[in-house]
């Protein structure tokens, strides 16, 4: 079983990703799968967490998820008011959205971090800063747990038909850095992050 | 089809393969999201139904009971207060006899004010006269949305039916659903033809006011019929597993109880959670089970007494409390296992309450204090065992 807790604030998308990255896995891939938001009501702006299980067998297990193995998190503003390292699994990877420069980060020892800044090639690509589909295709890229092809037919089934082909541009390229996140070095600035944090917040 | 939905979606998906004709709602959470697709459907002209819009969820179940007397075929959802607020409707529905599905997204009551699921909504409707199925997965929320209109129509039966899903459990996850064709639903539930109906070629009186010479027969009546469901929600079930090779085990679903010396009794998506904790303790040796209650009303006297007979401790987990007594599925337990020859310990446990996660940890730890009591008698004490309420 592995399991992926989602930070966002209400309004960016996190309970979108949890369940497009669901049904990627699902349908689009060889997995079950089992996505639910932080239960209860989610104001704009407010921190929201969302959740997706994936396994190769059915899953029965409907409790609460209290120990992630990969934690995504889609505004680096949150770092300073959630613990998002909370409960990581040993050997656990942290996805944060950010330039390294900006996040201060307090992982833990054996946790693996890797930034991408999202927020930037949002922009670029869409216009505007909702990064949910590239931080799940991120997440796709950098794990190798899904294939770049059935999270975009998520993202197809999921959004609305006018936001498709744009945010399938931005997982296309997002897809292509995390690869790299995931392999040596590179943009996987934390790899191995010290307990202290890496640089000060803004 | 293989699809991703979450169990509300489910439900609405159900309701619209099950051709339902007219949906009357008011919106609360958990269930909005229900009767929200419903409304896509129709606007999209997917389903042919009359969307009823209405100022309250009494006005809800009046609407629905209005338009079920004309013989067609319908539908309606609600959650806790607005459960609470179709009380009067609930018994008007079921003393007419008039088949309808209704989906509960189970949720707490106020006060204190709480969005998140336990049963409390629900079993306090226990005695209005309606089968209550309770669901565990979103396939199984969808699948017997099918099976409950074919249970209510049932012409021995015509009694509502409330399919019971944990709010956000499963109202609010989402999970891999087999969404069947619509031709072999239309196979399974062929149109609706009930034989009783508002027709001016035929008069009937629905509704009726009773003395005290006919009061009595009426409600007699009304409980053979919901007893007689025990049968058909079984036969139902068969029925389905036949043609779409899914089946819930009709009133009970048992899990490793044949040979088990504790058994934990739950209603809801908190049987999944608990199959985990079961396997684990059997892969350590424990003699442990899981008996998953179906259908709360009519109540499995039978099935009950069969699958527990040889257990020696019954642990029954409530999310609902009878204030001043315990748990209510406790008590019920309890009842029908009262008078068997070696009458196992029933030990009543209250968690779930108001959203409270329930971990595996917590139902390992009801397991072993059970088995813990199994051992003291094995050492030769008497066999007695607590419960406890998760604070």
């Amino acid at each position: 079983m592995l399991q992926i807790r989602w930070h966002g604030r209400g309004g960016q998308g996190a309970v979108t990703a949890a369940r497009i990255f669901g049904l990627a896995a699902a349908v689009y891939g060889d997995w079950y799968a089992q996505s639910f938001p932080s239960f209860g009501t989610e104001r704009r702006g407010a921190p929201v967490t969302a959740f997706t299980r994936l396994d190769d067998r059915p899953i029965r297990d409907r409790s609460q998820i209290y120990n992630p193995d990969y934690v995504v998190v889609l505004d680096a503003t949150l770092l300073e008011s959630t613990d998002v390292f909370a409960g990581l699994a040993p050997g656990g990877t942290v996805l944060i959205n950010a330039g390294r420069e900006k996040a201060a980060v307090r992982a833990l020892d054996r946790a693996r971090v890797y930034y991408l800044d999202a927020t930037r090639l949002a922009r670029e690509v869409l216009g505007v800063p909702i990064v949910n589909t590239a931080m799940v295709v991120a997440l796709a890229g950098a794990t190798g747990l899904l294939s770049l092809e059935a999270v975009e037919k998520a993202i197809a089934a999921v959004l609305p038909q006018e936001l498709v082909a744009q945010n399938i541009a931005l997982a296309r390229r997002a897809y292509d850095l995390a690869k790299v996140l995931g392999g040596k070095e590179a943009i996987a600035s934390g790899s191995r992050v010290k307990r202290e944090a890496l640089v000060s917040a803004d | 089809m293989r699809a991703y939905l979450n169990g509300n979606e489910a439900v609405a998906a159900a309701v619209k393969l099950a051709r339902t004709e007219v949906v009357a709602a008011y919106p609360i959470t958990p269930q909005s999201t229900i009767v929200e697709k419903i409304a896509e459907y129709i606007a999209a002209g997917s389903m042919e139904a009359d969307y009823i819009r209405v100022e309250s969820e009494h006005a809800a179940l009046a609407a629905c009971y209005g338009a079920a007397v004309t013989g067609t075929r319908v539908f309606t959802a609600t959650s806790s207060q607005g459960l609470a607020y179709m009380f009067e409707m609930l018994h008007y529905v079921s003393g007419c006899r008039v088949p309808m599905v209704m989906a509960v997204a189970n949720r707490g009551l106020a006060a204190p004010w709480t969005i998140w699921a336990d049963h409390q909504d629900a079993v306090a409707c226990r005695d209005t006269g309606w089968i209550q199925l309770y669901v565990e997965t979103a396939q199984e929320a969808l699948d017997t949305c099918l099976q409950a209109y074919k249970i209510a129509a049932h012409p021995e039966v015509l009694t509502p039916v409330m399919v019971c899903l944990d709010g956000y459990v499963l109202s609010h996850t989402e999970e891999i659903v087999d969404v069947p064709d619509q031709e072999a639903v239309d196979r399974f539930l062929p149109s609706y033809r009930p034989e009783y109906s508002v027709d001016t070629q035929r008069p009937y009186v629905f509704g009726v006011g009773a003395g005290p010479d006919l009061y009595s027969a009426f409600k007699y009546y009304q409980q053979q019929a919901i007893l007689k469901a025990k049968e058909v929600i079984k036969e139902v079930d068969r029925e389905f597993q036949a043609h779409f090779q899914r089946s819930y085990g009709g009133l009970v679903d048992l899990y490793y109880c044949h040979d088990a010396s504790v058994v934990l009794v739950v209603m809801g998506a908190t049987a999944g959670t608990a199959r985990e904790v079961v396997e684990y303790l059997r892969r350590q040796g424990e003699a442990v089970g899981l008996l998953r209650l179906r259908s709360f009303r009519p109540f499995p006297v039978e099935d009950l007494r069969a699958a527990l007979s040889r257990a020696r401790v019954v642990a029954v987990l409530d999310r609902d409390c009878s204030f001043g007594y315990e748990g209510v599925l406790a008590t019920e337990v309890k009842a029908a296992l009262a008078d068997l020859p070696a009458q196992p310990q029933v030990a009543g446990f209250i968690g779930g309450l108001g959203g409270r996660d329930i971990s595996q940890e917590e139902l390992a730890g009801i397991f072993r204090h059970c088995l813990e009591a199994v051992r003291r008698q094995d050492r030769g004490e008497e066999l007695v065992v607590s419960g406890g309420w998760q604070k």
